[in-house]
């Protein structure tokens, strides 16, 4: 080996080892930042699972919307029943008229919030879609509610009705 | 306004209690004869098919909007001077502009009372 040629290798050897330090250093960050992402997953299932938690939130909102609507026609109704009266009641037609419209003006709070929970359940069904992808891509296996737990108010059509339960009681 | 009220007023909503909603104030205030639509499309088949004087409508409405109804009535050579008051929640001033620019006789965000129906109506109804 020619004089000069082991400084010269020894010197190539001291940059190498420096390139694969800082590779190194690189992956052992990058190792630190897959493991902390995995923890937030982890810990995001662990505390709100998407998979379960948002469909029945959205389902719930439209329950509400269906409940509300329903009542909001039984008001309308029975405020429809009050009017056909006041031809009965001349001294009270006037009256009866006013509370009547009163009534109608405040009946469109169902309409306003109906609006209102479409857009919220619209933006839950983002978030869902978004979680999905995040989900899918560290292949995190679904996991359902504790079977333990009672669920709260059933969904209509879901669950079984009082004179169901009262069977059960005879 | 007594002619006036002798109008037929069709009411266009997709949610059922607003339609209840707006039928019974128009009662309320004299207008007695009314018909609905669900959508702009049943709207519109309604309204060629009837004698109507007035139209109230809400813009978010699917398939066709109020605002895609309105326009679809002010291009129909037998609608195009029909009455057009656009009833909704959206109260940006694009929208009202959108509207008027489509060719809308008056415009009422929700939530409103009686009395602002009737003086919008009155108000449309001496235009016309």
């Amino acid at each position: 080996m020619p004089e000069g040629a082991d400084t010269s290798i020894a010197g190539l050897r001291g940059e190498l080892t420096a390139t694969a330090a800082s590779l190194l250093s690189e992956l052992e960050a990058l190792g630190r930042i897959i493991s902390d992402t995995r923890a937030q997953v982890t810990a995001l299932r662990a505390t709100d699972s998407a998979a379960t938690f948002i469909p029945t939130a959205t389902d719930e909102l439209a329950a509400i919307v269906q409940h509300t609507a329903a009542a909001t026609h039984e008001i309308i109704d029975t405020c429809e029943a009050l009017e056909s009266l006041a031809g009965r009641v001349p001294e009270a037609a006037d009256v009866l008229q006013q509370a009547t419209t009163r009534i109608y003006e405040a009946c469109a709070f169902q309409d306003i919030t109906g609006q209102r929970i479409a857009k919220v359940v619209a933006a839950l069904q983002a978030i869902e879609a978004r979680v999905g992808r995040v989900k899918e891509a560290v292949e995190m296996p679904a996991e359902s509610a504790s079977p333990s737990l009672l669920n709260g108010p059933q969904l209509p059509g879901t669950g079984v009705s009082q004179s169901d339960i009262d069977a059960l009681f005879d | 306004m007594t002619t006036a009220r002798n109008i037929k007023v069709l009411v266009v909503d997709d949610y059922k209690t607003m339609t209840r909603i707006i039928r019974n104030l128009l009662k309320q205030i004299d207008f007695n004869d009314t018909d609905e639509a669900a959508d702009g499309n049943e709207a519109l088949a309604k309204l060629r098919g009837g004698n109507f004087g007035l139209v109230i409508s809400d813009w978010n409405m699917e398939p066709m909007t109020g605002l895609e109804l309105l326009k679809e009535i002010r291009a129909d050579a037998k609608l195009r001077h029909l009455p057009f008051i656009m009833v909704t929640a959206e109260s940006k001033t694009e929208n009202v502009v959108a509207a008027k620019q489509a060719g809308v006789s008056n415009y009422i965000v929700k939530p409103f009372n009686a009395e602002t129906l009737r003086e919008k109506i009155e108000k449309v109804l001496a235009h016309a």
